[in-house]
Formats: C-alpha cells, sequence, structure tokens
C-alpha cells in the first residue's frame, strides 16, 4: 500500500484534540522543515500509523490505535504550532 | 541536521477559515446513482450535521456482525449548511469497504459517519477569505469529488475568482458529475474545464489517449506568473507527478495543497 | 454506539483453534510499511553483530555460505490476523551466534531505514530466530523486507524486523520503535503482550 498525506488524520486525531489537527505545523528535528501535518507523509503500517517529513522522511509522529486507547508519539518534532481558529458553524 | 533557518511552509497570508467543528453521526441513505461504471454517487440524509465547506471530508465506519470495523475516508463532494451530504465513491478492485459502498449500498441503509474533517484541503469564496488569486484544480480520476464540491461552491456564490479545473480520466463513461460540470462551465463563475483521457478519448479528438505530460499540463493550468492556488487530489502517484511539474513550472510550493488518495 | 452495518462482513476472517487468542487467519499477505522501502543491493549489503568487545560482519556471499534452512512457520500480527505454515529460508540466529561472545543479554535489532525493535538473546537462539531471505520459494521481495529479514515467529510480527542490517546486544532491556511508540516491550501472542 502506498503512502498518502496528513489529510488523513484529521478523523483518527479528532478524538483527542478539539482543533483540526492537520493544520498544526510542527519543526522537523531532522531537517527543521516547518509544514502543516497535511502535508506530511503518512504510511499505515501493520503495526501503526507512521507520520514522516515530506522533506527528509524522519519519523515525525506514530500513532497506535487499540479499542480503547490510543498512543500519540511525538518524537519528531520540537514542539507543535496550534493557530486560534474560530470553530462553529 | 542543518542549522540553516528554513523557509517557513505555511503562506503568512494564508486565510483562516471557519470549519464547523467535528463528529460521529448517524446518516441514512436518501439516494443512490450510479455513477460511473466504477463508482456510486451516495446522497445522506445527516441529521445534526453542522454543514461542511468545500473540500473537506467525512470518515465512514462499518461493523459487520462479529463486531470487526473498518473505517475508510470519502471526500464530500456537497458544501453548505445543507444536512444532506454527497458522495461518489470509487470501487477499489480489492477493496474492503468500497465495494459494499459502490454495489451493496440501499437507500434506508444507515453509516455512521464522520465529520466534517479537514481544514487544510479546503477552499472558501473570496467574500469570505479576501484570497482573489486565480484556483487551479488537478484531479487524478476520483480525485475530483472534493475539486468539485470546490467548483460548486464557486457557482453557487457567484464568486468571480477565475477557477481551472484539469480532470484526467480514463474514458469519457469515467468522469463524475459530468452533466454538472456542464453547468457550472456555464454559470457566471469563470470555470474553464479541460480533459486528459488516458485510455480512450470522445470521438473526435484532437489527441491520442495517454497519461498526462509535462506539456499538457503546462498548457492547460495558470501559469505560475499569476501565482494561482493549486489544489491537487487523486492518486498517490499522480498528485507526487503533477506537484513535482508544477515546482518545475515554477509554481511556489506553499501555494500548492495536495490531497492523496490510496489504500483499500 | 456502533451499531451492525446491514450486509458488510469485511475480508474474510476465520477463527481457528491453532491460534492464539485474539487471531483471525487471513488469506493474503498485505504489505504495510512503516515508511519508503530501503533499496538495498545484495553487493552493499552487510549484517553485523556488535558485542560489548567487538563485531562480526558478513556480507551477502559470507552469508549465503552459512547453513541455510527452511523454516515452516505461523506468524502472527499484532492488528489480530495471523497466517498458518508460512515458508520461509534462512540463517538460524544459532549459527550466526557461534562465534560470538557476550555477556549481554537483550538485543536491539536495526534496519535499513533506521526501524528498530528489541529482543532478548535468549528469545533469538535455541532455533527461535532466522535472519530470512527467501519467502514461499522466492526470493524476498523488497516490498516484504528483503534482502532479508529477521524473522522471531513466536513473537508477534512487529519484532521480525524488515530489512535487517544488525543486531547490538546490550546489557538491559530497551525498548525498540514501536516499542517506544505503544506496545509492549517483550510481544508474546499467546499471552496477549499487544501493549504498554
Amino acid at each position: 500500500m502506498e503512502h498518502v498525506d496528513g489529510n488523513v488524520l484529521a478523523g483518527p486525531l479528532a478524538e483527542f484534540f478539539s482543533f483540526d489537527v492537520t493544520m498544526a505545523t510542527g519543526r522537523c528535528v531532522g531537517c527543521g522543515t516547518v509544514a502543516e501535518l497535511a502535508r506530511a507523509m503518512v504510511y499505515r503500517s501493520g503495526a501503526g500509523t507512521v507520520v514522516r517529513c515530506s522533506t527528509c522522511d524522519n519519523v515525525l509522529a506514530t500513532l497506535v490505535e487499540a479499542d480503547d486507547r490510543a498512543w500519540i508519539g511525538l518524537r519528531g518534532v520540537t514542539a507543535i504550532e496550534v493557530r486560534r481558529t474560530p470553530t462553529g458553524g | 541536521m542543518s542549522d540553516a533557518p528554513t523557509a517557513q511552509a505555511v503562506a503568512p497570508s494564508a486565510a483562516l477559515q471557519a470549519v464547523p467543528r467535528s463528529g460521529w453521526h448517524v446518516a441514512t441513505v436518501a439516494a443512490t446513482h450510479r455513477e460511473t461504471p466504477n463508482a456510486t454517487r451516495i446522497e445522506l440524509d445527516v441529521p445534526g450535521w453542522p454543514g461542511n465547506a468545500a473540500g473537506q471530508h467525512l470518515d465512514v465506519r462499518l461493523t459487520a456482525p462479529d463486531g470487526y470495523q473498518a473505517t475508510r475516508s470519502y471526500s464530500i463532494a456537497s458544501s453548505g449548511s445543507s444536512t444532506r451530504v454527497v458522495l461518489a465513491v470509487d470501487k477499489l478492485p480489492d477493496g474492503e469497504v468500497s465495494p459494499y459502498l459502490v454495489d451493496d449500498v440501499r437507500d434506508g441503509d444507515m453509516l455512521e459517519v464522520h465529520g466534517p474533517l479537514g481544514a487544510f484541503f479546503v477552499w472558501a469564496p473570496a467574500a469570505e477569505t479576501g484570497d482573489r488569486r486565480p484556483v487551479q484544480l488537478i484531479a487524478g480520476g476520483s480525485g475530483v469529488v472534493p475539486l468539485y464540491a470546490m467548483a460548486h461552491a464557486h457557482a453557487g456564490a457567484d464568486d468571480p475568482t477565475p477557477f481551472r479545473l484539469l480532470y484526467s480520466v480514463r474514458t469519457p463513461d469515467d468522469v463524475y458529475f459530468d452533466d454538472e460540470l456542464g453547468t457550472l462551465a456555464d454559470s457566471a463563475a469563470p470555470l474553464r474545464l479541460d480533459f486528459v483521457y488516458t485510455r480512450r478519448t470522445p470521438d473526435g479528438w484532437a489527441t491520442a489517449p495517454g497519461r498526462i505530460t509535462r506539456e499538457a499540463l503546462e498548457a492547460a493550468v495558470f501559469p505560475a506568473s499569476e501565482r494561482p492556488r493549486v489544489f491537487v487530489c487523486g492518486s498517490t502517484g499522480f498528485v507526487e507527478l503533477v506537484a513535482d511539474w508544477l515546482v518545475m513550472l515554477g509554481h511556489d510550493p506553499r501555494s500548492i495543497r495536495t490531497e492523496r488518495y490510496g489504500g483499500t | 454506539m456502533s451499531f451492525i452495518t446491514r450486509g458488510f462482513s469485511g475480508r474474510s476472517r476465520e477463527r481457528d483453534d491453532r491460534l492464539p487468542p485474539g487471531q483471525t487467519l487471513v488469506g493474503d499477505f498485505p504489505v504495510l510499511s512503516a515508511g519508503p522501502t530501503p533499496e538495498v543491493d545484495t553487493e552493499d549489503w552487510e549484517f553485523t553483530i556488535r558485542t560489548e568487545t567487538g563485531a562480526h560482519s558478513w556480507n551477502w556471499d559470507e552469508f549465503m555460505a552459512l547453513k541455510i534452512e527452511d523454516v515452516d512457520t505461523d506468524i502472527h500480527c499484532v492488528t489480530h490476523w495471523s497466517k498458518l505454515g508460512t515458508r520461509w529460508r534462512g540463517v538460524s540466529l544459532d549459527t550466526l551466534f557461534e562465534d560470538v561472545e557476550t555477556e549481554y543479554d537483550y538485543v536491539m535489532a536495526h534496519s535499513y531505514g533506521g526501524y528498530t525493535t528489541n529482543v532478548p538473546l535468549d528469545e533469538l537462539l535455541d532455533g527461535k530466530s532466522w535472519v530470512a531471505f527467501e519467502f514461499d520459494g522466492e526470493p524476498l521481495d523488497p516490498e516484504h523486507g528483503g534482502p532479508a529479514r529477521l524473522l522471531v515467529p513466536h513473537l508477534y510480527f512487529w519484532k521480525s524486523a524488515k530489512w535487517v542490517r544488525g543486531l547490538v546486544m546490550m546489557d538491559q532491556d530497551e525498548p525498540g520503535f514501536w516499542e517506544q511508540n505503544g506496545y509492549h516491550i517483550h510481544g508474546d501472542p499467546w499471552k496477549e503482550e499487544r501493549y504498554w
């Protein structure tokens, strides 16, 4: 299965963040690139989801999902930036 | 690891768009329509749906009798405040969910949906965002769905932004929203439509069928000098090929937004 | 609350008494990756065991000259699918460790591309693991971990590191990639050691 991009993470991560996480930006510890999560490469491996920097392939984040819990690893970003965006329709 | 400062990938002038909060909803199939030999348009009634922006997607979760669940993402073809939500699903050869949605789903069936999702791959009228740059849409096959939503919203708002849609399909039978696209191209909101046919062209077509080329891309899209916002959607291979060419043609990578479809 | 979707059953899933708890049989062997597939030519391939005192390396030709075994085994993925009777060819870790001296009891496996996973040494020896280069009678495809992958079938399959390039001895057990990110440090399917 080929990789996709960070847009697919909007659903799985909505449970854990109250904002749209695909718009959050982070700085890759591998190459310093700052980009929205939606621009990252997403690999859905057997064990879990791996999010990689689209510039240098360094692992930015991982997501493991079980029935009753999930693990979000942020090993490859130094911090994430979230803009204050109004929500509500 | 380099210490050199790197360019921000987020365009500083990008307007923030309000998108409704996502949630789980029970959707009822209101209508289905065979869109192409391989795809079905599904209209869903979703009570409580907060509306969605053009380009957003939702996740559909199916549950088997033994409790096994499968979840897949589908772009939404409609936009606005309506609780009638339209999908157009492509059947993947080895798919686990798409054959069910394309071939088996019936009026009255209930589906769990999670959405609306995604604020990145979204377009809103200039009146809302203040962004008046031309918009280039590039679709590979079923990737047209969110781009159709954008073109439809553009027409519905009588938005004056120049729009172009470059749509790559296998054959004329594989065009999604064929009639609707024709209507949009004739509407007041400017939309130019270009097709690339990869396997079979319509009768009398000037060129032989074939995959999109860099030359065909350059001929069809707004020149880089017009600084268009570009949205590319389709398979990973298609999206990355096209995005690489756009950068070679001088488009700013920060002005290109992509959505890759993949998997079964 | 979820409800059953009319008419949906998903891919074929069979239960079987030979399976560990929570597992079902599947037909095909899905190709799922955590990253881009490393392209490693056998001309450049090396396998190294690094101990507290030194290192032992084999290039592809040296590796192929070792005793090769046929392996017929069941594999169990942590995401609940299992395959029975998979056929491999590879070099046993017993063969590779024949001349290796170490006081350390734990191993970190390293792969081309950066993946890591940890296994206690005594769970690699005594016929429990191989470095495999053939699957189902064919050379191991890069998508499935070729030229060679670690094969530790008695543990969940994430421990069978694709694109393996070497082992590093450790005096303490340390978590590898998935073990740092939610998975159980040991991973025994018969005890359902899936997560932290």
